[in-house]
């Protein structure tokens, strides 16, 4: 495949950049902030870094040039859409999920989340492991290609973080997703 | 059914002492009413003894909550013929002509500084008490002494009380609810909350406040504690916390699915679902011992525990055969069997307090996602509501109401529906999205 090229190319710039975004990664995730409250006041407690943080917005942070960021490659197409109640990629989707798996193969210190979401329709933990489902079966394509485990994470959020508001078909499909986050 | 009244905002709640509680502000609630004949009861406002105005309305909580039950009728305050405060002030052969049931009260500074006496009686105003020498009988008469931020939960331990003494099954309005709030704060960013309320929505509280999703809260039997499901740190994980301190236990951070927690009766177990060992399975986890059971094994997804009361079976959701379905299964592990043959989408179980039904998200012939009941002995989903997008059922502690979450064209509610007759109740935030509610054991 030509992107394969492209990639093995930028591979450098690549190794950089992750080294970068593995430190945004844990950035974000410390800024998930937390409030637990008691029923009287006087007793709250505050856990994890209180207050609204800004999100960070995944490689919004570097400034080498990468493969991740070139809008030609088949690398800045971050979303694997699914048929509805489905986990099955579709064909036309599987040289997206190559084109990372590649990338991660030659990027051994990289790692990639997978986020796994359903539309808003029916029970909320069904949808929690129907996006599982999605995730999963994105990662069994990588996997199948040679990136080890150790490289991928998958997480669910169900029908919890739509990529879109709205209750119809074109919102549902846009929401049947599996996020490719770096 | 037709679509009635009341769309109405409670903004100000006059003279309520802030104490710990915050009022929830902008409460929009309203009401369908449904077709099985509501029993008329007067209740007539409580008189108040004491300096300024009166610190709550608890005639109109108590009024509120049967009306909401679907069981009763209260009679408008302007057709009320009398406002009598006392039993001695009751003319009943006045009342006789309007209604069959008359509620009297009064509140009065009583005890020690800043707590009330508050007394309330009910009659039935057509069966004289020829002892008394009274044109009606007294069915409850009871005293409290309470705190002022305690008013509004003896209000709806009078509901209790009445709706007992006419229907001859517990009420459910001295209990709370919990749900999960989504706002956006003034940065556009997404904020979200679990809540614990009062069963009509008052004195919301946010027991946690996150920049990630929360879904999925649960009660304890015995209300003290509420399970749910964080998405902090961008991975599931499950939280015990107890309401009255705020500690919480981190009780389940496996790889994967940390999901659909749900406490045994008794209290000793969680039932939730994960997916550590590489599948969503169902697994039971022991509270004291740490020891973790699993319960399920099939290649398909299992979700969604929900106990039988009696702490023998537990039901799920599986799409084993193809579909989503709700399946059930011993507690202590074994073959499952398949509940529902009714459509092709049965999930998000939630058994009746009295084990003889379990309330579903249905699909229907149209498509729509609603909420049903199946019945175990009739072997049947018989669908409650006629919203399309409906979510996360539970049963109130009195098994007379389904509490769930749906979208209808004003935005997202939660709303109580009657098991039978079809009356409904909804509340929604002004701003914001409420959903995935939990209706928790009586106080």
């Amino acid at each position: 495949m030509r992107t394969f090229k492209a990639t093995a190319v930028l591979a450098a710039a690549a190794l950089l950049l992750s080294a970068c975004e593995g430190t945004q990664q844990t950035k974000e995730e410390t800024a998930a902030a937390v409030e637990v409250r008691s029923a009287q006041p006087s007793a709250t407690s505050s856990q994890a870094n209180a207050g609204a943080q800004a999100q960070a917005i995944p490689g919004s942070g570097a400034s080498a040039p990468s493969a991740l960021d070139d809008p030609n490659s088949l690398l800045s197409q971050r979303v694997i859409y699914f048929e509805y109640d489905s986990a099955e990629v579709r064909d036309e989707d599987l040289s997206i999920v190559e084109a990372h798996a590649r990338y991660l193969l030659n990027t051994p210190n990289a790692g990639i989340l997978l986020e796994g979401h359903a539309d808003e329709r029916g029970a909320r933990e069904y949808n929690v492991a129907l996006g599982e489902r999605r995730a999963l079966s994105v990662t069994q394509i990588m996997q199948l290609l040679g990136v080890p485990s150790s490289q991928i994470r998958t997480v669910s959020y169900g029908e919890e973080r739509p990529a879109v508001d709205g209750s119809n078909e074109v919102s549902w499909q846009q929401n049947r997703r599996v996020e490719l986050v770096y | 059914m037709s679509r009635l009244i009341y769309a109405w905002v409670l903004t100000t709640l006059l003279g309520i002492p802030a104490a710990h509680a915050q009022i929830t502000p902008e409460l929009k609630i309203e009401i369908t009413r449904g077709q099985e004949a509501a029993i008329s009861i007067g209740v007539v406002p409580f008189g108040w003894q004491g300096p300024g105005a009166a610190p709550e309305d608890i005639a109109e909580v108590v009024s509120s909550d049967l009306l909401r039950s679907g069981r009763f009728e209260p009679l408008a305050r302007d057709a009320l013929p009398a406002l009598p405060t006392s039993d001695s002030q009751v003319d009943f052969p006045r009342w006789k002509r309007r209604t069959r049931y008359l509620v009297v009260g009064n509140v009065r500074p009583g005890g020690s500084v800043g707590n009330y006496q508050v007394q309330f009686r009910l009659f039935d105003v057509v069966i004289p008490d020829k002892q008394r020498g009274l044109g009606g009988t007294q069915l409850v008469g009871l005293n409290f002494q309470r705190s002022a931020n305690q008013l509004r939960g003896t209000a709806h331990d009078i509901a209790d009380q009445i709706y007992e003494a006419i229907i001859g099954e517990p009420g459910a309005f001295n209990s709370n609810i919990a749900y999960i709030t989504e706002t956006r704060d003034k940065n556009n960013n997404k904020r979200y909350a679990l809540k614990i309320a009062d069963s009509d929505g008052y004195n919301a509280f946010p027991a946690l406040e996150s920049t990630q999703p929360i879904m999925s809260p649960t009660w304890s039997p015995d209300g003290a504690r509420i399970a749910y499901v964080s998405f902090e740190g961008r991975r599931a994980r499950i939280y015990i916390q107890e309401l009255a301190t705020g500690k919480r236990t981190e009780v389940a951070a496996y790889r994967g699915i940390n999901g659909a927690p749900a406490f045994s009766p008794d209290g000793t177990r969680i039932a939730m679902t994960l997916s550590k060992d590489g599948n969503t399975e169902v697994y039971v986890k022991h509270l004291r011992t740490n020891q973790l059971r699993r319960l399920t094994n099939n290649p398909a997804i299992d979700t969604e525990p929900t106990w039988s009361p009696d702490g023998r079976a537990i039901a799920f959701t599986s799409n084993r055969g193809g579909s989503p379905q709700i399946y059930m299964v011993s507690a202590n592990g074994g073959p499952a069997k398949r509940l529902t043959f009714d459509g092709r989408y049965n999930a998000g179980p939630s058994f009746s307090p009295d084990g003889r039904n379990i309330a579903v998200v249905h699909q229907t012939e149209d498509g729509g996602y609603r909420i049903g009941v199946f019945d175990l002995e009739r072997q049947r989903v018989k669908v409650l509501t006629k919203t399309r997008r409906d979510d996360s059922p539970s049963f109130a502690p009195n098994g007379a109401m389904v509490l769930y979450s749906t979208t209808d064209f004003d935005g997202p509610t939660l709303t109580a529906v009657t098991v039978v007759g079809g009356f409904s109740q909804s509340f929604a935030l002004r701003s914001g999205i409420v959903r995935d509610p939990a209706w928790g054991p009586t106080r």
